[in-house]
């Protein structure tokens, strides 16, 4: 059966409250049309794991403005005034992740880890109320995976049976976050014919991908 | 010449023949305008690629292709892409030679505070974890003082970034080793003179009898 959908049908199974993964690095990578159709739809009370909240108005960002995000998972809020506005008058919950350790702990998540070990943070306030571990005279402070409801993607391509590829910087964390969801909604800047994207270059495989949007609304 | 330029130019002899380098946000992007003759170097940006360049050409801009701060960048050729997962394994694993970070603090064990000042700004760490405790050698780029606060203290009172102590300390004044033993002044800026370094630093610094003045990148 195709996965292909409407970007109305693909949201509308996303409840109020959900946990969110969403691509996307400073809002290249992030699913557009996705995001534009949450609002829409005025979901509420998302948990979003993501690198950055973007900018006000780019990206997730819209989310944040709209006050439908309760809680945000990120490395780096800096460049959203509104997102640390909201944190500091307590209307939205932020953990700050460093980089790599997210990107390692939502890579736990999809490939059945419980966590990783890394020497990130140690020392810092990132190792309060986290176990230690010492490996061969090296201690490594234990990050748990992360896992989602819904990854929310960015392609390049999809093929017909969700076969994707990426491009340069847009790639990031979308690749990741389509292994540690329960359900992945690709959004492709163009679907295919199946062959188009030859084996070699699919980057996520088919079988993890549930429903594919187009970026953008076309001729057909 | 400005402060920064001065900064950026001392930091760009350091970078060697074949290093993959990662510059911070900031004064340490200013780095690549100033690379030696010769020195051809791989630039990482973490948001995905190994060979980033400045846009080519004023319109040559792709919606995929940014650098960690989302403004557009461009390839050089070798180039590639990758996960985020596998540019912090490039940053943890041990093979990324040089990063060059801006500070809000160095301390005298070499510790940097460079992410967050509680109460006023809490922009999280992004990257910078991950830069300070895997890079090879991490290069502290930064003005001397905050308006006329010394940056460079006994003991970090913002939250740190890393308990690995950092490489290389270059401001406008000098240049500073933390080692084992404390930091050393390596080298003034011109015009500079030890006693003028130390007025502006709130940590000791161990004084060789003899500190040759700055060189800097043509």
């Amino acid at each position: 059966m195709s996965k292909v959908r409407t970007v109305e049908e693909a949201v509308a199974r996303i409840p109020d409250g959900a946990i969110l993964m969403i691509g996307g690095f400073m809002g290249v990578g992030t699913p557009p049309r996705l995001i534009d159709e949450l609002l829409r739809q005025g979901k509420r009370g998302l948990t979003v794991i993501a690198n950055d909240t973007a900018r006000p108005g780019v990206g997730i960002g819209k989310l944040i403005d709209a006050k439908a995000v309760r809680k945000v998972i990120a490395s780096h809020i800096g460049t959203n005034p509104e997102t640390q506005r909201q944190m500091m008058a307590g209307e939205i919950e932020v953990e700050l992740v460093p980089q790599g350790t997210l990107a390692e702990r939502v890579r736990a998540g999809g490939f059945g880890l419980g966590g990783i070990l890394t020497p990130t943070g140690i020392g810092t306030v990132v190792e309060e109320g986290k176990q230690k571990i010492e490996v061969d005279g090296t201690v490594f402070l234990v990050e748990t995976a992360l896992k989602a409801d819904f990854a929310l993607i960015a392609a390049k391509h999809a093929d017909y049976l969700g076969n994707l590829d990426y491009a340069l910087t847009a790639r990031n964390f979308n690749p990741l976050m389509a292994m540690a969801a329960g359900t992945v909604i690709a959004e492709a800047e163009d679907i295919v014919p199946v062959g188009v994207i030859p084996p070699d270059a699919v980057v996520t495989p088919n079988v993890l991908v549930d429903c594919i949007v187009a970026k953008e609304v076309r001729h057909g | 010449m400005d402060e920064k330029t001065l900064i950026a130019k001392r930091v760009a002899l350091e970078l060697r023949p074949g290093n993959l380098v990662n510059l911070g946000i900031g004064l340490p992007t200013l780095v690549a305008n100033h690379l030696p003759a010769g020195v051809n170097v791989m630039f990482q940006s973490e948001n995905g690629i190994v060979g980033m360049s400045p846009v080519p050409e004023a319109g040559a801009v792709s919606g995929d292709l940014s650098d960690a701060g989302g403004s557009p960048i461009g390839a050089v050729p070798g180039a590639a892409a990758f996960d985020s997962a596998i540019s912090f394994g490039l940053i943890r694993g041990g093979h990324l030679d040089v990063t060059v970070l801006g500070g809000l603090q160095v301390d005298q064990d070499g510790q940097l505070a460079n992410w967050m000042v509680p109460g006023k700004m809490v922009p999280g760490m992004g990257g910078a974890m991950d830069l300070v405790s895997g890079a090879k050698r991490v290069i502290v780029a930064m003005q001397h003082s905050a308006k006329g606060t010394p940056k460079i203290v006994k003991r970090c009172t913002l939250p740190l970034t890393s308990v690995r102590r950092v490489d290389l300390i270059v401001t406008e004044l000098a240049v500073i080793e933390p080692t084992e033993a404390g930091l050393v002044l390596k080298e003034v800026a011109p015009g500079i003179t030890p006693a003028d370094v130390l007025a502006f630093t709130g940590a000791e610094l161990i004084v060789p009898a003899s500190v040759p003045t700055m060189a800097i990148a043509g």
